[in-house]
């Protein structure tokens, strides 16, 4: 069942090579420092933390000599069938723009939660709590990016602050802004990767790198086989990661799927 | 000092002493809830159990449960002034004030729990039509009047009030056109429990309650109205039970009580005949093609199997089979137990729909949590029930709610 479904020409996407990532967890920090995410009130409780961008451990299962592990880094993943966005009551949340990042827009949300209910990558989180800066790191903030009050949900949005500022350097040198080179709009989290793990472009355009990337045969998305369309790719050589990607049946194969 | 004068003509009731003891008992609980409110408003839901995996907690689990239990109101309406099943009339009052309270009990609990209760009027401003939640807050709003206007006039039948000449017209009016409103509540009671079902059906990314349909209706649509009048007139009958143990009175023949018990039966053996073929279409299509299996559905004692065999089997088809018999219907005991099993049976599919399909992990590294409430969400709950019990007191002792009481009493 279809509800909501919308084509564009330009998909913003991420192609993330989980044989790349060591887990170091920068994405995540350079994630909530630029996008104003307030030091939570107690980190332990990691059901109440707010991390738009979170790093999962994935373990193959199989003990020493054989043990492996990979780290996933979860973004929201932009589905392009998104169950969030039909959900909500009050279009809080929305697919609607060139380049197909999610919205939220923060100042309609009415804090309901039926779209983290119906996310099923948790990449969506509730403000539990009041945002409090320590005193001076308030000088930090990043001035595009509006900061939430408590009773709203909010989510990963590709940095689209930055999208926005590639857009209008485009239009003052004289560019297409419909037209972005590879490069003219990243993510925070793509720029600070250490090793490189994250690729960043238009899906839809041959001239980036991500167009050939989520090609591969070693690519794969998460939760494919529920419909979300993800414009998140990942890609691993290992087989019994691409296996942890979906639910696979005992008798089905990755390739099968 | 004493309220006679207020009673219904020709009726015993307690002493007024004897009655506001009985309100200490229920304030008290209610001001537990009160102080709920107060810290969950001025510091947050994070007070609550629920979390960002449990988006939806106890409070919609409730407000889930109450509706569904207060749909005898709009059930016993539809059938009493539509079909005209003239035995309902000694309880039609009754399943108003039930109706009434489980669904303004039902919207303040909803202030609670959205993070920003002061943009709830949004749903109206901004509503997105996509949205079975949209569905939900407009129908629940409408019907919210709706159920008002239905009380009015047996508030305005009080014995002092009723001399009022104006006061007395109006109430008079009010029954002439209350077909009217019965057809309109059951109109838009069908449309927000279905769409109630239909917030779980359409999260095709929640293989544990999606569900495919008809047209943009999911199958939970349907049978979230099914499991809604088969336990709503089942609950009203054992509300009228209760009063009647309270206080120690007759107040509805036992027939009016069977005839619920067999509306009940029939509505809970239509309900489980297509929940069954709905939980058969699951196992069999929507798991295996989202790459699950039944038994991934399970997790230990908190989430286990025997919820699904509580729901489906102790709580559905027992009572459905001895509501359906006329031997065991019109036996009280076994007419009252069936009634609640019926009631628990909807309750924990309400429970399982909502916290279960949140437990359950969509991505295969991630991992199942278990919710557990907190005070500050059955404080709220239990004052809910408080002010249920006030209400139904209030009614009980100022109102004609039972209009075979005096026959059933003789002095």
């Amino acid at each position: 069942m279809v509800l909501y479904l919308k084509e564009f020409k330009i998909k913003w996407g991420m192609v993330i090579d989980l044989d790349k990532c060591t887990g170091c967890g920068a994405c995540m920090v350079a994630c909530q420092a630029e996008n104003n995410i307030a030091p939570v009130v107690d980190a332990s409780d990691k059901r109440r933390s707010m991390t738009w961008l979170l790093v999962y451990q994935l373990s193959n299962q199989k003990l020493y000599p054989d043990h492996d592990v990979a780290y996933l880094p979860r973004p929201c993943q932009q589905c392009g069938h998104p169950n969030c966005v039909p959900v909500c009551p009050v279009i809080a949340t929305d697919k609607n723009e060139e380049g197909g990042i999610v919205s939220q827009v923060n100042a309609r949300c009415i804090g309901c939660r039926y779209c983290i209910a119906a996310c099923p990558y948790h990449a969506r989180y509730f403000n539990w709590h009041d945002p409090v800066w320590p005193e001076g790191m308030e000088k930090t903030l990043t001035p595009d990016v509006s900061t939430r009050p408590r009773g709203v949900v909010e989510k990963c949005l590709f940095c689209h602050h930055r999208y926005m500022q590639a857009r209008d350097k485009a239009r003052v040198e004289g560019r297409d802004p419909n037209a972005l080179a590879e490069g003219d709009y990243i993510p925070a989290c793509v720029e600070v990767c250490p090793t490189g793990a994250i690729a960043f472009g238009d899906l839809m355009n041959p001239n980036h790198k991500v167009h050939q990337l989520s090609k591969s045969p070693h690519a794969f998305r998460l939760l494919e086989r529920l419909g979300t369309d993800p414009q998140v790719y990942y890609l691993s050589r290992r087989e019994w990661v691409r296996r942890q990607g979906d639910n696979i049946l005992e008798h089905e194969t990755v390739e099968g799927v | 000092m004493c309220d006679k004068e207020l009673w219904p003509a020709g009726v015993q009731r307690c002493s007024l002493k004897y009655f506001l003891a009985w309100l200490v008992v229920v304030f008290a609980v209610l001001g537990w809830g009160v102080y709920a409110f107060y810290v969950v408003w001025s510091s947050g839901l994070h007070v609550t159990g629920m979390d960002n995996y449990f988006a939806f907690g106890l409070y919609i689990i409730f407000d889930l449960g109450v509706i569904a239990l207060g749909a005898g109101a709009f059930f016993s309406g539809l059938l009493y002034y539509l079909v005209r099943v003239e035995g309902l009339k000694n309880i039609i009052n009754l399943a108003v004030i039930v109706g009434f309270i489980c669904y303004s009990g039902a919207l303040l609990i909803l202030a609670l729990e959205v993070g920003q209760p002061l943009r709830s009027w949004f749903g109206f401003w901004h509503p997105n039509v996509h949205s079975m939640l949209t569905e939900v807050i407009f129908c629940i709003t409408c019907y919210m009047l709706v159920l008002t206007i239905e009380f009015v006039p047996l508030i305005l039948e009080n014995r002092k009030l009723n001399k009022i000449k104006l006061l007395h017209h109006i109430a008079h009016n009010f029954h002439v056109i209350m077909p009217l409103f019965a057809g309109v509540g059951a109109f838009l009671s069908f449309f927000h429990q279905g769409s109630l079902g239909g917030m779980y059906g359409v999260l095709f990314s929640r293989p544990f309650v999606f569900r495919e349909g008809f047209f943009i209706w999911p199958w939970t649509f349907f049978l979230f109205i099914l499991s809604a009048v088969a336990s709503g007139p089942a609950f009203t009958m054992l509300i009228a039970t209760l009063m009647e143990k309270a206080t120690g009175r007759k107040l509805v023949d036992f027939s009016v009580k069977a005839l619920m018990g067999k509306i009940a039966g029939t509505m809970l053996a239509i309900y489980l005949f297509f929940k069954y073929l709905d939980t058969w279409g699951w196992i069999t299509g929507i798991l295996p093609r989202a790459g699950l299996t039944f038994d991934q559905m399970y997790y230990q004692l908190a989430y286990g199997k025997w919820l699904f065999y509580a729901e489906l089997g102790v709580c559905g088809l027992i009572p459905a089979i001895l509501l359906l018999v006329p031997k065991t219907r019109n036996t009280p005991g076994i007419l009252y137990t069936a009634a609640i099993l019926n009631c628990i049976g909807i309750v924990i599919n309400r429970f399982v729909m909502t916290s279960q399909a949140l437990a359950n992990p969509v991505m295969p590294f991630d991992r199942w949590y278990v919710y557990v409430p907190t005070w500050a969400e059955w404080a709220p709950a239990l004052a809910i029930i408080a002010y249920g019990a006030l209400v139904l007191s209030l009614s009980y002792r100022y109102l004609p709610v039972f209009p075979q009481e005096r026959k059933l009493n003789p002095v």
